[in-house]
């Protein structure tokens, strides 16, 4: 799977915020082993360079950034946001994220849509943050993203996948556009579950920052990460309403008789 | 030259070299401290919260950096009038009481305790809580009357201070130099970063507290701090920049929502002073001591100013007195 025509060198996207030293960010990057890396821009910092020495830190990863709009929630501050992480990353990738809603964090998908084609037109490769609403996808490839990030659950909320149905319904609805779910995993097992449902990364933050070991947290994302797109890819039995037995009975010893 | 009075020269009079130098001082160094800026605590150290809190700093903190603040109680006890020693409550928004189970997770030293128990220790919060975890052991000063009497108590041994002084110069004739400047090093030390924070001072008549108190939210953790004459601080914001500009709206909004969750009362509390100031970092965020030749580092005091300079103004004196 190809994300704007980039093959990534694994399926995790990790952020970088909230961890309780650089030095922990770093060895979480080098066991979790992530695709790219996520930074979010403060636009009072990115206007005086004053984030200069983490971003510094970011690069020598040597692994592809994806700056994000977060904290953004008009249409404008995430264009001008947008337009600083090119100049700072030297990037025209953005995880584009309107929020709409304060506490749940909800995106605002009529702003998202909107500055996903401004955008698109400026020459960005949008990855929009949004919700698993099929209406909203529809638009947002009309504007001219080329991959979808529906939430699991609220950031930050650990929740896992609210709305299975919703994103099962998503995946079937847009077969070949890259899908990453994209906020509100927690767990490992959440991990596993978005690729069996064919998703083709996720990307997350505060499960591994805010983990009590968020090293190790690390490298069990980066394993489930492996065992869900080799279980996706292995075509798993489906789920049935009777027991069928992998020993056949005929011809079977009747011992206990 | 183990015989000799070592002549040192201090760079910087916020925490890390107010510290160092009465340390060496008490040990028979002969010490001139020089700052650039009028006063003592002219960075980052003036805005900290002075908070003694080995344990609580575990939440983020390595074992390390417990291991070595423990003893810094006992040194703050022993140099500046009013260390107060009555520890530290942690609370949580009814909402987000899954955070104190963390927290408790990952600290140690610390009874979990319920709503009687909590007003008993702060009666203005009486209701408000039903759980929270006390950390007995720990203290708290006030930086803007410990960094002074440090000043009173190096010159008392003999120390010479140089306030307002040049940047170059007069910097010959000393036997070791000891670089305390925080951020203004970062040009000598390349792996240095700002960590900004913003602050505030409010005055509040109403609402009494005898311990610092730390607020749990998964966004915005604040921690209040009360201080003589109805003065509490509140902080801090973390944020990897450089920016030394004013406190931004969002920052004080979220400070101020911290303490209006604590007690309502705070809506009438003036605000008194909004402060910024960076803090210089390693990217371990472990405070250290860096030598180099005859000049020696104190730097990366992080967020572990106050909690930390004892111990690695122990490690300068060891060095110095070539232990």
């Amino acid at each position: 799977m190809l994300f704007y025509g980039e093959e990534l060198r694994s399926r995790l996207m990790l952020g970088t915020a909230q961890y309780d030293s650089p030095s922990i960010l770093a060895d979480a990057v080098r066991e979790g082993n992530p695709g790219l890396v996520t930074v979010s821009l403060r636009r009072e910092a990115a206007g005086a360079m004053a984030g200069q020495a983490f971003w510094e830190l970011i690069k020598a990863f040597g692994i592809p950034v994806l700056p994000n709009t977060a904290g953004c929630h008009t249409v404008k501050e995430a264009v001008t946001t947008a337009h600083m992480a090119r100049e700072v990353f030297d990037t025209d990738w953005v995880k584009l994220e309107v929020i709409g809603q304060g506490d749940l964090l909800q995106p605002d998908v009529f702003a998202l849509v909107e500055a996903a084609r401004i955008l698109t037109e400026d020459g960005f490769k949008v990855f929009p943050y949004t919700t698993e609403d099929l209406v909203v996808a529809e638009r947002l490839l009309r504007a001219g993203c080329e991959v979808l990030m529906p939430w699991g659950a609220p950031i930050g909320s650990g929740r896992g996948l609210n709305n299975l149905f919703g994103l099962r319904a998503m995946r079937g609805h847009f077969p070949g556009i890259p899908m990453v779910v994209d906020a509100g995993i927690g767990r490992p097992s959440h991990a596993v579950a978005a690729f069996e449902l064919g998703f083709d990364a996720i990307l997350i933050n505060t499960a591994v920052a805010k983990a009590g070991d968020p090293v190790t947290m690390a490298r069990a994302f980066r394993l489930a990460c492996e065992i869900g797109l080799d279980a996706f890819a292995a075509d798993p039995m489906p789920e049935r309403d009777m027991a069928v037995p992998s020993t056949p009975t005929l011809g079977k010893a009747m011992l206990d008789a | 030259m183990s015989n000799a009075v070592p002549e040192v020269l201090v760079l910087g009079a916020g925490v890390s070299g107010l510290v160092t130098a009465v340390t060496l001082a008490e040990r028979g160094a002969r010490i001139t401290l020089r700052e650039i800026g009028p006063k003592v605590g002219s960075g980052a150290s003036w805005f900290a919260g002075g908070m003694l809190a080995p344990w609580c700093e575990a939440e983020s903190a390595p074992a390390e950096v417990t291991r070595d603040s423990i003893m810094s109680v006992g040194w703050w006890a022993q140099h500046v009038p009013d260390v107060t020693r009555h520890g530290t409550l942690v609370l949580a928004p009814p909402r987000d009481t899954p955070e104190l189970s963390r927290f408790g997770r990952k600290t140690s030293h610390f009874e979990v305790i319920g709503g009687q128990q909590i007003a008993a220790l702060e009666p203005d919060l009486e209701d408000r809580f039903d759980k929270a975890l006390f950390f007995a052991g720990e203290a708290h000063v006030d930086p803007r009357r410990a960094l002074p009497a440090l000043r009173e108590r190096l010159q008392s041994l003999g120390g010479k201070i140089i306030f307002s002084a040049s940047r170059e110069g007069g910097e010959t004739d000393f036997d070791w130099r000891i670089d305390c400047t925080g951020i203004a090093a970062r040009s000598s030390l390349g792996n240095l970063r700002g960590v900004r924070g913003e602050m505030l001072l409010l005055r509040c008549r109403d609402v009494t507290l005898r311990r610092p108190v730390r607020m749990l939210h998964p966004r915005i953790p604040v921690y209040i701090v009360p201080r003589a004459e109805g003065i509490f601080m509140v902080g801090a914001t973390m944020m990897e920049s450089d920016d030394t500009g004013a406190i931004t709206v969002r920052s004080m909004t979220d400070l101020l929502n911290a303490v209006y969750t604590l007690h309502p009362a705070f809506a009438d509390a003036e605000i008194v002073e909004a402060g910024v100031g960076l803090r210089p970092s390693f990217p371990d965020n472990i405070p250290r001591v860096v030598r180099d030749g005859r000049t020696v580092h104190v730097n990366g005091m992080y967020r572990h100013g106050f909690l930390l300079s004892p111990a690695r103004a122990e490690e300068v004196k060891n060095i110095i007195f070539d232990r």
